[in-house]
C-alpha cells in the first residue's frame, strides 16, 4: 500500500497550507446587571493547516474568551458575540446551533488548563474518550473503548489497556492532560485550541506535553492555537504570535521577529519582565500598573496608562494622542503588525 | 468494600446496646407508677400491685432490670407490655403502617422534589424557578401540624379527594399523610437539587462536554444531572432512616396506627418494654440507612473508596 502526499519526514503538512479558520473583527461582550464587560474588542486572525499560532496575554486579556467564542461554548446570553468566525469558509456564527455542534470534535476541538476539573470525575477516562466515537460516529461501547485505548497509546499513556477503566483522579497531572489531549484529537480535528495546556503542570511535564502536541500536529497537519501567558512555551513551539491586551490584538508577527524586537510597548514590557539566562544579575522590570478593567477600558490606546513610550497632549503628533486616539493594528514593517502610534520608535528601543 | 460494610454492621451492636440502655434508663426515671397508671381510677389491692411489680421486676435496680431485658433479647424475646402482649407482636402490627407511610412519603419526596429541582436548576431565574423558591420557602416555614390540619380540611373535607384518617382505603389512605410527612424533605430535595445543578452547570467538565460537541440533552443528563444527583440521593437515603422512625405528629393527626403513634402512647402509659423495643428499632433503622447512604455514595462517586 502506498501513502500519497507524505514526505520523507512522515509529515502531512509541515509548511502552512490551506486556510482553516478566519476570525474577523470578533467582539464578545458580557451584559451584566452592573454593566457591560467588553472581553474581546475586534480580534482578527487566520489559521492555516499545520500552523501554530500562539495567543499571548495576561489574565483578562480576552484570549480564552475569544477561543471559547470560536468553539461556540459561551452562553449567549450573557455573552454577545459579533463579527465573523469562518471555519473552512463556513460562517460559524450564522449556522444552526446543531451544525455548529457537529463541528466541535471533528472540526475544532479544545483542551483546557486544569485537566482534573475539566474531566468528569464520575466517568472512567476510557468512557469519556470513547464518548467522542459513540456520539459523533455511533460506535458501539466495545469499539469506542478499543479506540480509546489506541488513543491513550498514541498520547503515550503507559499501560493504556490497563488504565482505560481508571478515573481521572487516579492519574497524575501530566497523564490527565494527556487524557484531555486524547479526547480532543479523537476525531482528527482540523484545528486544536489549547487553552493554557501546561500552566497547571510541572516544568518537566510541560515540555513533554508540548512535545506531544507538536508531534501530533506534525502527524495530522492540524492547525494549533496555543493560548498562553508563558513566553517560553511560545518561543519553543509557535510559528506566529498574536499578543492580546484588553481584548485587542496589539502586536502580531512571527515568533522570531516579535521576540527579537517588539513593536508594541506592551510586548516589550512582557519580554523585559521575564528572566533571561544571558542577563544574569540584572533586576526584572515589571510592567507598572494594573491590567485594565474590562468594564471600563481606558480611552485611546488601552495600554497608555502603563506605557513608557506614551505621548500625551502637546507631545503627541496630530491624530496620534495616546489617551484619545485609538491606535489601529497596522503594518509596521513587512510581516509585522502593531497597534501603537509610535511602533517605529519602540522597534529600535 | 465488603469488609467496610461488615465492620460498620458490627459497630451497630454496641451502639444499639448503648442506645437501648439510655432509653431504658430514661423510662426507669419517669415519675409515676405504671401499675397505677394501668389501673386508672379503679382501686387496686396492694397484693395485686405487689404481684405485678414482682412479675415485671419493677423493684429491681436499674442495672438488673436491664440485664434481664438483654438476656431475653438474645433469645429473641422483646418482653411484654403490662397487658401481657408481646412487644414483638406490637411491632409486627404497627411497623407495616409506618413502612407504607415512609414509602409513599419517599416517593413524593423523590419524584416531586427531584423534578422541581431539576427544572428550576436548568432554567435558573425563570418563572418556574421563582415559583419553586417561593413555594418551598412557604412549605418549610409552616409547622407540620398546621400543614396536616390544612391538608385534611382542604383535600379531605372541602374537596373530598382523600380520606382524612385511618387506613381503611388501603394505600390510598396514605397519600395525604404521605404528602404532609414528605413536604419538608420534598422542599429540601427541590432546593438541594436546584443548587447542585446550578453549580454543576458552571463546572469545567460541563464546558468540556460542550466542547466535545455533545448534544445539549446529553450534556445535561450525562454530564450535569449524574453528578448533581449524588448529594440528593444520599439525602433521600438518610431521610428514609429518619422517616422509618415514625412520624408521631402525622400518624396521630391522620390516625395511622404506626410505630410513631405507638411509641407516643407507650411513653404516656409508661410501657417501658414497648418504648425501649421500638425506639431501639428506630435507632437501628437510622444507623442502617446511614450505612446504606455511605455505600451508595461510594457507588455513585468513584472518588470515594473505603478500603
Amino acid at each position: 500500500m502506498t501513502l500519497p502526499d507524505i514526505d520523507s519526514t512522515g509529515a502531512r503538512a509541515a509548511v502552512p497550507g490551506a486556510t482553516l479558520l478566519e476570525v474577523d473583527d470578533l467582539h464578545v461582550e458580557f451584559r451584566q446587571r452592573s454593566g457591560v464587560v467588553n472581553a474581546v474588542n475586534g480580534v482578527s486572525y487566520t489559521l492555516a493547516e499545520g500552523q501554530t499560532l500562539a495567543i499571548l496575554g495576561e489574565s483578562g486579556s480576552g484570549k480564552s474568551v475569544s477561543a471559547q467564542a470560536i468553539m461556540g461554548i459561551l452562553d449567549t446570553p450573557p455573552a454577545v458575540i459579533r463579527g465573523g468566525i469562518r471555519f473552512e469558509g463556513r460562517d460559524m456564527l450564522t449556522m444552526a446551533p446543531e451544525d455548529q455542534r457537529k463541528i466541535r470534535g471533528p472540526g475544532i476541538s479544545m483542551i483546557f488548563q486544569d485537566a482534573l476539573s475539566s474531566l468528569n470525575p464520575v466517568y472512567s477516562v476510557g468512557w469519556q474518550i470513547g464518548e467522542m466515537f459513540r456520539v459523533h460516529q455511533g460506535a458501539s461501547r466495545k469499539e469506542a473503548k478499543h479506540k480509546a485505548v489506541e488513543l491513550m497509546d498514541r498520547v503515550r499513556i503507559p499501560a493504556a489497556a490497563k488504565r482505560v477503566d481508571d478515573y481521572p483522579h487516579q492519574f497524575s497531572g501530566g497523564m490527565r492532560q494527556r487524557v484531555m489531549i486524547a479526547m480532543a484529537i479523537a476525531l482528527d480535528p482540523r484545528i486544536l485550541i489549547a487553552d493554557e495546556p501546561t500552566t497547571a503542570l510541572d516544568v518537566t511535564v510541560q515540555a513533554q506535553v508540548m512535545d506531544l502536541l507538536k508531534d501530533l500536529q506534525r502527524e495530522t497537519g492540524m492547525g494549533l492555537i496555543l493560548i498562553t501567558h508563558d513566553l517560553g512555551v511560545v518561543n519553543e513551539v509557535a510559528d506566529d504570535v498574536a499578543v492580546m491586551y484588553a481584548g485587542r490584538i496589539v502586536e502580531r508577527g512571527t515568533v522570531d521577529d516579535v521576540f527579537t524586537d517588539a513593536a508594541h510597548p506592551y510586548t516589550e514590557g512582557l519580554m523585559k519582565s521575564v528572566p533571561q539566562v544571558e542577563a544574569k544579575g540584572g533586576r526584572l522590570q515589571p510592567i507598572v500598573g494594573q491590567p485594565p478593567n474590562l468594564a471600563a477600558i481606558p480611552s485611546g490606546c488601552p495600554f497608555h496608562p502603563r506605557c513608557t513610550h506614551r505621548r500625551l497632549g502637546a507631545e503627541a503628533a496630530p491624530g496620534r494622542e495616546c489617551a484619545t486616539d485609538v491606535p489601529p493594528l497596522r503594518l509596521v514593517v513587512p510581516g509585522r503588525e502593531a497597534a501603537c502610534h509610535y511602533s517605529e520608535e519602540v522597534l529600535g528601543a | 468494600m465488603g469488609r467496610y460494610v461488615a465492620r460498620r454492621l458490627l459497630l451497630t451492636i454496641p451502639v444499639l446496646i448503648g442506645a437501648s440502655f439510655l432509653i431504658f434508663a430514661m423510662v426507669y426515671a419517669l415519675p409515676g407508677d405504671p401499675i397505677r397508671a394501668l389501673a386508672g381510677d379503679r382501686p387496686v389491692s396492694p397484693a395485686v400491685v405487689a404481684v405485678l411489680r414482682e412479675r415485671f421486676h419493677l423493684d429491681d435496680p436499674l442495672w438488673l432490670q436491664y440485664w434481664e431485658y438483654l438476656k431475653n433479647l438474645v433469645s429473641g424475646d422483646l418482653g411484654t407490655d403490662f397487658r401481657g402482649r408481646p412487644v414483638l407482636d406490637t411491632i409486627e402490627r404497627t411497623l407495616p403502617v409506618t413502612v407504607k407511610l415512609t414509602i409513599v412519603a419517599v416517593v413524593f419526596e423523590a419524584v416531586i422534589g427531584l423534578v422541581a429541582g431539576v427544572l428550576a436548576g436548568i432554567r435558573r431565574n425563570s418563572y418556574f424557578d421563582n415559583l419553586v423558591l417561593v413555594s418551598t420557602t412557604v412549605v418549610v416555614s409552616i409547622p407540620i401540624l398546621v400543614l396536616a390540619f390544612v391538608a385534611q380540611l382542604l383535600f379531605g373535607l372541602k374537596l373530598g379527594w382523600f380520606p382524612i384518617a385511618g387506613t381503611r382505603e388501603g394505600l390510598y389512605s396514605y397519600v395525604l399523610p404521605g404528602l404532609v410527612l414528605a413536604s419538608g424533605s420534598l422542599a429540601y430535595v427541590a432546593r438541594l437539587t436546584r443548587t447542585s445543578i446550578a453549580e454543576n452547570m458552571r463546572a469545567d467538565y460541563v464546558r468540556t462536554a460542550r466542547a466535545k460537541g455533545l448534544p445539549p440533552s446529553r450534556v445535561i443528563v450525562r454530564h450535569t444531572l449524574r453528578n448533581s444527583l449524588i448529594p440528593v440521593v444520599t439525602f433521600i437515603g438518610a431521610d428514609v432512616g429518619t422517616l422509618l422512625g415514625g412520624a408521631i405528629v402525622t400518624e396521630t393527626v391522620f390516625n395511622l396506627p404506626g410505630i410513631g403513634r405507638e411509641v407516643f402512647d407507650s411513653v404516656q402509659a409508661q410501657e417501658g418494654a414497648v418504648v425501649v423495643g421500638i425506639v431501639t428499632l428506630m435507632v437501628f433503622f437510622f444507623i442502617f440507612f446511614n450505612l446504606v447512604v455511605d455505600v451508595l455514595y461510594a457507588v455513585l462517586d468513584p472518588r470515594i473508596r473505603y478500603d
